[in-house]
């Protein structure tokens, strides 16, 4: 494979080269400050929703690392390492995982009974950091994660000079890299996206032809949809101009996926520009289909349900906290959860096959296609 | 003698009044006297012969040397010499002493020392005699006198010694054991064979003599056990604690019993005479408010009065307000022995002792103090070791029954950044509580446990809280420097992580300068005094 050179290359050794510097100042004049990272602070508190532009937003609150409290210490030197790391990356023109780059960087502290790093989370943690400390975002410092989701339809892209068609995949699909800003649509046939949970009914859909009969480029995420699957959606959404619909199971956590597809997460708030398709729909499960399907036979009871020891948890807890967020107090949103809530139960997308393995594809989706029945 | 209960005593009511003898009463007293088993036995013999000399060393201000030399004999049986640098007795005492229950110098004094009942030594005779069938050997040189050798049995039936051997030996000669180049200008040695079961652990005679000599440091101790394994402890302070004084009674401390026996004894011709002659802090005002509270008459001769009037006496001694008795009778170690004693036998990281003011209760004067040893060599074996003295004797047994346990457990220790489990402190902790005073209340006539009274318990309580407070705040800035060492070393270490990623980073600079300024400011952070 030849060097991997990305557009954003030289900016992101300078922002990596300005964060070095920023230290080095500080070891020099003590009037800089005595070694201090400062990171947005990514929790719910610095979280906000744009109305307007209808996505997550992080906030301008700063939270500084100091080398010289010990509770930031250790993370502080693992910052600077994995900086150090990625610029080699780029400079290289390489790629690596960000399980690679813990391989990589994993060794006993020499004098201490501990490592540099213990287990991938603390460096996935510190990569985070460093996007939201210096503004180079992950696929920048040449980092990707393990590829998470699948793609069929009527779609031609160029991948690193290679072309691959959407609709010879066979059954498994076009694997989705963590890293796809660098794809190129070449051809596309498709009027419409559809983002779908659950492996198997993404199984469902391709062996019944769905992405043929109608013109449609099926995602499946495989649960919540990782960074690769949701910025190929943006890229896609904006320079195919084509709609996207989301079909996900009829609870909290199908219309999270949903929430997160549309408006971003609250952990990647700082990159919504880049993931978030602020137009896309729900497609189903609704709770209206629950009757109009006549579904009722198949619906699952809700979990978690508070009793006289303590506040709801699983599946009651889970609405309670989505109900909440800002970016869920539309009237139709509300809806749907106090039907949930009123009918204690929860609705797959599997429970089409109540009907007829072909129905979900024959007529389910296409009745709502047409018919423009979403939630939105 | 238990009345009323077996056939023998019904037999005495009937007026056949027979003498028991002493090895009856051994017999009947053995459990009282510390030789119930073989194992507690030996501990006894050792510990009646070590008291007897610290206390015969203190009277006359030697600084004590000790040996305590045990050999196996076969047969479960052992011989025990032990060997004081004290003053020595005359030949004519020596017998006595040793052949005869009940004889004793400490009998009729109210004076703080080891020993009380004069009946320690004597019964290790008897014992001896009764395990073994073998008498008891005594040497004893008194200064510029000849060196007497006694062969001594008591005589069950009389309670006499009976005199084997009374012979002159030369120190120097072969008849005279153990080692020669050894004091011997002054002192006494005495050897005696007894059954006993010599073991290790918390009921030992190796814990006895190192009890004793964290509280008597300026005391030298020298133990052989039977294995030939020698174990020395040494002096560390050639300070002798302040003598004790002697002390008459104080009537809020006296019992029925003793006022009878001393009425009875009293030369005094008149009532308010016996009482300004023979108790402290009784003058002509306070003897008249007595009697007159008692309604009795001040000229009466004291023999003409009827039991039940001494008890008026003494009820109204009671109620009339009189000076505390003095203190001087007591004789504490003081704060800097308990901590050289801490010291030199427990090699601990902290040491805080505080010896209280002497109190009175109830007539008695008694004084506490206690002393903290924590970390350094003692070993973290989950819960504390107590460290149990009165007049500066260890108490080994009974534990659980002593007002120093109970002291103890009301503690709250966990304020003082010890662990606690329910009410017992943990840790690598020792506790040692000592108790000094002219009268100790024990539990029972077996002398193992201090019996709860409030005020004793009080006055320990508040002892230990007060070095428990001081040990708090060592511990606790212990603590703060640890954690301060412990973020220094790591920033340290992490320092060197990540001076060459910030040279990289900055693409200039020398990764070994950028260290050093990272290490001076570590250097400039690292204050233990802040946390």
């Amino acid at each position: 494979m030849p060097k991997k050179q990305f557009e954003n290359d030289e900016r992101t050794v300078e922002r990596l080269k300005h964060l070095g510097q920023k230290i080095k100042k500080q070891l020099e004049d003590p009037e800089e400050g005595d070694l201090t990272i400062e990171t947005q602070v990514r929790s719910k508190s610095n979280v906000e929703y744009d109305e307007e532009k209808g996505r997550l937003a992080l906030g301008d609150s700063y939270s500084t690392r100091k080398f010289l409290n010990i509770s930031h210490a250790r993370k502080f030197m693992q910052t600077l390492m994995v900086a150090s790391k990625t610029k080699e990356l780029v400079e290289r023109g390489r790629t690596a995982s960000i399980r690679e780059i813990y391989y990589q960087l994993k060794h006993s502290v020499p004098g201490l009974d501990e490592n540099t790093f213990e287990d991938q989370d603390e460096s996935n943690n510190v990569v985070v950091d460093i996007e939201t400390a210096t503004g180079a975002i992950r696929e920048d410092l040449h980092l990707f994660a393990e590829p998470k989701g699948r793609l069929f339809g009527p779609i031609k892209i160029n991948d690193s000079g290679d072309i691959i068609d959407g609709m010879n995949m066979g059954t498994s699909g076009m694997a989705i890299n963590s890293i796809v800003d660098h794809f190129e649509f070449v051809e596309c046939n498709a009027d419409k996206i559809l983002v779908v949970e659950t492996s198997a009914m993404v199984n469902r859909l391709v062996e019944e032809d769905f992405h043929k009969e109608q013109d449609a480029i099926i995602i499946g995420t495989g649960g919540q949809p990782a960074r690769g699957a949701r910025r190929l959606l943006n890229m896609m959404h904006n320079e195919l101009d084509l709609p996207v619909y989301v079909f996900t199971d009829g609870d909290p956590w199908g219309y999270y996926i949903y929430s997160v597809l549309k408006s971003g997460s609250m952990s990647l708030a700082f990159q919504s520009d880049r993931l978030s398709i602020p137009d896309a729909k729900l497609i189903g499960m609704t709770m209206e289909d629950i009757e109009e399907y006549g579904l009722e036979h198949v619906t699952e009871d809700l979990k978690g349900k508070s009793g006289d020891n303590g506040g709801p948890t699983k599946d009651y807890k889970r609405i309670n906290d989505v109900m909440d967020y800002e970016w869920m107090q539309t009237d139709e949103w509300q809806k749907q959860f106090q039907k949930m809530l009123d009918k204690g139960v929860r609705v797959e997308q599997q429970a089409l096959a109540s009907q007829s393995l072909e129905f979900v594809a024959n007529t389910y989706l296409p009745e709502k296609i047409e018919n423009d029945e979403y939630l939105d | 003698m238990a009345e009323g209960i077996d056939g023998q005593a019904v037999e005495a009511e009937g007026g056949d009044h027979r003498e028991i003898s002493v090895a009856e009463f051994f017999e009947k007293n053995k459990h009282l006297l510390g030789f119930e088993n073989a194992q507690k036995s030996i501990i006894t013999v050792v510990k009646e012969a070590v008291d007897n000399s610290l206390d015969a060393c203190e009277e006359e201000e030697i600084l004590p040397e000790i040996q305590v030399l045990i050999d196996d004999i076969g047969d479960e049986k052992a011989r025990v010499e032990i060997r004081d640098n004290a003053m020595g007795l005359d030949r004519e005492t020596i017998p006595k002493v040793f052949g005869k229950l009940l004889y004793g110098s400490k009998f009729h004094k109210l004076q703080q020392s080891r020993g009380q009942q004069g009946i320690g030594i004597s019964a290790s005779a008897m014992y001896a005699q009764l395990t073994t069938g073998e008498p008891v050997t005594v040497w004893s040189k008194q200064k510029g006198e000849p060196c007497h050798k006694f062969v001594v049995r008591i005589d069950t039936e009389k309670n006499e010694p009976e005199i084997l051997e009374d012979e002159v030996v030369d120190p120097e000669g072969d008849e005279f054991p153990g080692q020669k180049d050894y004091y011997f200008d002054h002192g006494t040695t005495i050897e005696m064979d007894i059954e006993a079961k010599y073991t290790k652990g918390h009921h030992s005679v190796r814990n006895y003599l190192k009890h004793t000599a964290i509280m008597n440091p300026y005391a030298r101790i020298v133990l052989r056990e039977p294995s030939g394994n020698k174990i020395e402890y040494p002096r560390v302070s050639k300070e002798l604690p302040k003598k004790p004084k002697e002390i008459k009674p104080h009537p809020h401390g006296v019992e029925l019993g003793v006022l009878m026996r001393m009425i009875d004894n009293t030369d005094s011709r008149t009532i308010s005479s016996f009482l300004q002659n023979e108790f402290t802090r009784v003058g002509k005002t306070s003897a008249e408010n007595i009697c007159e509270e008692a309604e009795i008459d001040t000229g009466r001769r004291p023999n003409t009065m009827s039991k039940d009037e001494i008890e008026t006496l003494l009820n109204a001694a009671q109620e009339v307000d009189l000076q505390s008795p003095p203190t001087d009778c007591l004789s504490p170690i003081g704060e800097d022995l308990v901590e050289k004693g801490l010291q030199k036998e427990l090699n601990p990281d902290h040491i805080f002792s505080v010896t209280r003011k002497p109190t009175v209760y109830k007539g008695n004067p008694f004084q506490v103090e206690v002393g903290l040893a924590y970390g350094g060599d003692i070993d973290d074996e989950g819960s504390f070791d107590e460290l149990r003295y009165a007049n500066k004797v260890p108490l080994l047994y009974k534990k659980s029954a002593c007002v120093t346990t109970k002291a103890i457990e009301n503690v709250s220790w966990n304020r003082y950044n010890i662990s606690q489990t329910g009410n017992r402190p943990q840790g690598p902790l020792y506790i040692l509580v000592h108790i000094a005073s002219v009268w100790v209340p024990f539990t029972s006539e077996g002398k193992e446990a201090i019996a709860n009274y409030d005020p004793i318990r009080k006055e320990m309580k508040l002892a230990l809280q007060e070095v428990g407070r001081k040990l708090g705040k060592e511990l606790k800035r212990e603590e703060r420097r640890r954690i301060q060492e412990k973020k220094k070393r790591k920033l340290t270490s992490y320092a060197k992580e990540m001076a060459p990623a910030i040279a990289s980073l900055a693409e200039e600079g020398n990764e070994q300068e950028m260290e050093d300024k990272i290490q001076q400011l570590v250097e400039a952070d690292y204050n233990p005094e802040q946390l």
